[in-house]
């Protein structure tokens, strides 16, 4: 009989790897876990979330940057020293790598805010302003208090915005993003992720279809500590997109993955909605299953639909959401991308297939595929602290 | 007055070896065109090619032909213009006219096209998936406070009220008096079998309607016909009307013939007396006495249902639109230029206001740089002529979409034009007894659940083809929009990108 080997590639790779108890563990597994699913990439795209991996600046916004030239990072330096006070400036080590050509500078900076910057924001004052609504300015209109974070994703909108050739590829504290053209596998060993340990790592291979491969392009996405790796597509993009920047949020990056990053932030840090809400609003109950009950539970969701519907991620997803202290994972809510979840002992596992979950971890306690709509939120055990 | 100048518009042709003489045709034109003189006559010139006789002829023996030869062609003087002329020097009179604007503006919903998926966005097949349509009008905050008790997560903040809509088309304001009451009662009873709303209008509530009132917007006009504390309470959500789109600027005038003794007691005027709703509503004169409107009927009504405002499509909406809302309002309704009406001076409908895409764009696009898009439902009307309209207007920005010439077309009428004359051979735009028997409630009733039904999977598909299953990732997604054959001008009002790009 002649051997048959099915095999659909079905576009994209996401990946993320979680202890509850924070220990931290090096890059290299992340690395060895995503190649077994080479074939779902094309070397368009490849990247990493790391999260614990900057001990020693933990209290500094970790800023790593891609700079199409010389120009760009001047530019941008400016920009930062203007507003931040500059702990650290050092390039991202790299190493030369036979299938990664042409990569943009790569800069990381370690950052405080200046407190009088930051007063002089939430006085509606200091905003730069080369395209409006200002974040500032919306925060005031919504009548939100803005805080220091609201302060670095206006720095961070404005980099991507309005400086040509510099983007910021990860903004938050003790965490760092790493990504670019090319197989995941090769992205990591470019970047020497073995030589960072953290207590999450979420990772990225890519098969764009809609959108150029460029560096900035590649997942994970980002806002703060916010990182987002996507299998799929969000055909609500248009919607999200309008929505987000009613909230005074710029979607520049090319991609629709940008948007998930944003609404997270929107909703559980600036709304306050618990994650596990959060979720509800973004891949919500079908209403025939709402109709079944008149319950607390259905009267929140009912609620968040009709205030949240425009943030509602419609089309084909499976996510990894990586932030300080935990991941989730979440499909659409008719499932039409794969997400597998493992667990075993302190960690949790999410893959787009169970292939790279037992790549790590041969015999886990537990292994499902989680349902549609349904995320699954992996948080540091009561106590623990990044 | 002299013979008349203006020739007959269409030709009344008999065929008199096919004709059996059985004058059912003559009892079916309301306009009294036909007689019996030995056999069947037609004076042409009252013929308005309404098509009653020729669809009840049992013998197919009646044509009704555009009259080919009345004037030299000419693109500047029309035979329109000219005729208007003649009317106008034989009468000395303004030139009435019913059911919208016909004249060949462009229509910027034929030059958008829906976008579809292909291979990584899977399209979704409707009739295997579910699509989801519902629909809330009402007031939404930004956002929403939950707390957490005992581990469970609960709503704590308060949503205003919100109608729960099955489909996000409702029926558009058409008043009892405008219209027979066979044909209101239709609208409302087929409104609250599809799970949507029908609108008063500016006529009151006939009492055989409260049995809908959960679907039923009630209108509040300058002339606040009807309105009384029962009439209010009889409602799902209160509308006022400022503007329409079919006659901007313009108040409402239902001649005294129409009032007979229901319509008299519906709207509180005396029987046979003209009904004349101002221009402007006497006590508004500015935002803040709007204000005062809005919120005087919110506190009648106990803050228990939304309260909206009706405006027409004209160059400021857009501020006006963002004024109602900082006003209080729960909903936008705007009525685009080719928004139908039982009457209006022609040379109003012909030349006032501006297409409802536009408008919705403009309006959609205000309200967001205004961070107050969720404080109102945006209702869009004006001449929407299938769900294919539909789709582009929530896609540009509308919630919900009001249909009226659509709706009437759907019990029979044949658009044409001659409402305002109360003859109306359909029994719809009439108050004569003998006509308005004509239309059977139950009849008309099926023919509107049946056409919301089939807009309503039309848009599921829509939605399908669009790789999203739910109607909210549709309303304000330009992105899912293409122009073609618009200017770069009209491409960035309407914030969508040109075909191809
Ligand atoms: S309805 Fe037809 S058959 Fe009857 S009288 Fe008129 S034209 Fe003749
Ligand atoms: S409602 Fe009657 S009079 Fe008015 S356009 Fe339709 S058919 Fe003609």
């Amino acid at each position: 009989m002649k051997e048959i080997f099915p095999r659909i590639p079905s576009g994209c790779s996401i990946i993320g790897v979680f202890n509850r108890k924070a220990k931290r563990f090096s890059g290299a597994d992340i690395v060895r876990a995503i190649r077994v699913m080479h074939d779902r990439s094309n070397g368009l795209g490849g990247g990493f979330a790391g999260y614990g991996i900057y001990p020693e600046y933990k209290d500094c916004y970790a800023f790593h940057l891609l700079y199409e030239g010389e120009a760009s990072q001047h530019e941008t330096e400016h920009f930062l020293e203007k507003h931040f006070i500059i702990e650290r400036s050092e390039p991202i080590p790299t190493r030369p790598h036979p299938r990664i050509s042409d990569p943009p500078i790569l800069w990381r900076y370690f950052l405080r805010v200046k407190p009088h910057r930051l007063e002089s924001f939430r006085g509606g004052r200091g905003a730069e302003s080369r395209s409006s609504p200002q974040f500032c300015a919306v925060l005031e209109k919504t009548g939100e208090r803005c805080d220091e974070r609201d302060f670095v994703v206006e720095q961070v909108m404005w980099i991507n915005r309005c400086i040509g050739g510099a983007f910021v590829a990860s903004s938050g504290k003790n965490m760092g993003v790493f990504k670019g053209v090319g197989y995941p596998e090769d992205i990591g060993e470019f970047y020497r992720i073995e030589e960072y340990e953290g207590y999450l790592w979420t990772g990225h291979g890519r098969f764009p279809t809609n959108t150029p491969g460029w560096w900035g392009g590649a997942h994970p996405f980002t806002i703060l500590d916010w990182s987002v790796v996507h299998n799929g597509e969000i055909s609500s993009y248009g919607i999200n997109k309008r929505y987000l920047e009613m909230f005074g949020y710029h979607c520049t990056l090319q991609t629709d993955t940008e948007v998930i990053a944003y609404l997270f932030d929107l909703l559980h840090r600036r709304h306050g909605l618990p994650l596990e809400v959060a979720c509800l609003a973004l891949a919500p109950p079908f209403w025939k299953n709402l109709d079944r009950g008149s319950g607390a539970k259905e009267e929140l969701a009912r609620a968040l639909r009709q205030v949240y519907g425009s943030a509602l991620l419609n089309g084909p997803f499976s996510i990894v959401v990586g932030f300080t202290g935990g991941m989730i994972g979440l499909t659409d809510r008719i499932k039409l991308r794969p997400l597998v979840c493992g667990e075993k002992d302190e960690f949790l596992y999410l893959a787009s297939e169970e292939c790279a979950i037992r790549e790590l971890c041969p015999n886990p306690d537990r292994v499902w595929a989680i349902k549609a709509g349904e995320p699954v939120i992996g948080k540091l055990e009561e106590g623990v602290q990044p | 007055m002299t013979r008349t100048l203006i020739p007959p518009e269409f030709l009344v042709k008999i065929d008199h070896v096919r004709c059996r003489r059985c004058k059912r045709c003559i009892l079916n034109c309301g306009f009294g065109a036909l007689s019996f003189q030995d056999r069947i006559v037609a004076d042409s010139s009252r013929c308005v090619a309404c098509h009653r006789c020729v669809t009840f002829c049992p013998e197919g023996a009646i044509s009704v032909e555009r009259n080919p030869l009345c004037f030299k062609p000419n693109a500047h003087w029309t035979p329109e213009v000219i005729k208007a002329i003649y009317k106008q020097a034989e009468t000395g009179g303004v030139l009435l006219t019913g059911m919208g604007n016909d004249r060949p503006y462009i229509n910027y919903f034929d030059h958008l096209l829906l976008d579809a998926c292909q291979v990584t966005n899977p399209s979704i097949d409707p009739l295997r998936e579910p699509m989801e349509l519902r629909t809330y009008l009402g007031s939404k905050p930004n956002s929403v406070q939950v707390e957490t008790r005992d581990g469970e997560h609960v709503l704590a903040t308060r949503l205003s009220p919100q109608i729960t809509l099955e489909t996000p088309i409702i029926f558009a304001g058409m008043s009892f008096g405008s219209i027979s009451l066979p044909a209101h009662k239709a609208l409302a009873r087929a409104a609250h079998l599809s799970g949507t709303l029908m609108n008063t209008g500016e006529g009151g509530l006939h009492r055989e309607l409260y049995p809908y009132s959960s679907s039923i917007i009630v209108q509040v006009a300058s002339g606040r016909f009807g309105v009384n504390q029962e009439y209010l309470d009889r409602a799902a959500a209160i509308e006022i009307k400022i503007g329409q789109g079919a006659k901007p600027g313009i108040g409402g005038h239902l001649p005294g013939e129409k009032v007979n003794q229901e319509v008299s007691q519906t709207r509180m005027i005396p029987e046979g007396t003209d009904a004349l709703s101002p221009a402007p509503h006497h006590d508004i004169y500015s935002i803040e006495d709007l204000s005062q409107l809005i919120y005087a009927l919110k506190e009648a009504t106990r803050y228990t249902k939304p309260v909206g405002v009706k405006i027409s499509a004209v160059h400021n909406a857009a501020a006006i639109a963002s004024g109602i809302a900082r006003a209080g309002a729960d909903f936008i309704y705007i009525d685009g230029f080719r928004g139908g009406t039982g009457a209006a001076p022609t040379i109003i409908r012909d030349h006032v206001g501006i297409p409802i895409e536009m408008a919705i764009a403009a309006v959609d696009d205000r309200l967001r740089q205004e961070g107050i898009r969720n404080q109102v439902s945006l209702i869009a009307a004006g001449g929407f002529r299938h769900s294919g309209d539909v789709a582009k207007a929530i896609a540009l920005g509308a919630d919900i979409v009001a249909i009226g010439t659509a709706a009437l077309v759907a019990m029979g009428c044949r658009v044409c034009q001659k409402c305002y004359t109360g003859n109306c051979s359909w029994g719809i735009a009439t108050q004569r007894p003998e006509l308005v028997q004509r239309l059977d409630p139950e009849e008309a009733t099926e023919r509107l659940v049946n056409l919301l039904r089939g807009w309503s999977l039309e848009l599921k598909e829509i939605l399908g083809a669009l790789g999203v299953n739910a109607v909210e990732s549709l309303r304000g997604s330009r992105e899912r929009l293409r122009g073609i054959g618009l200017n770069q001008v009209e491409l960035e009002i309407l914030g969508v990108k040109p075909a191809g790009r």
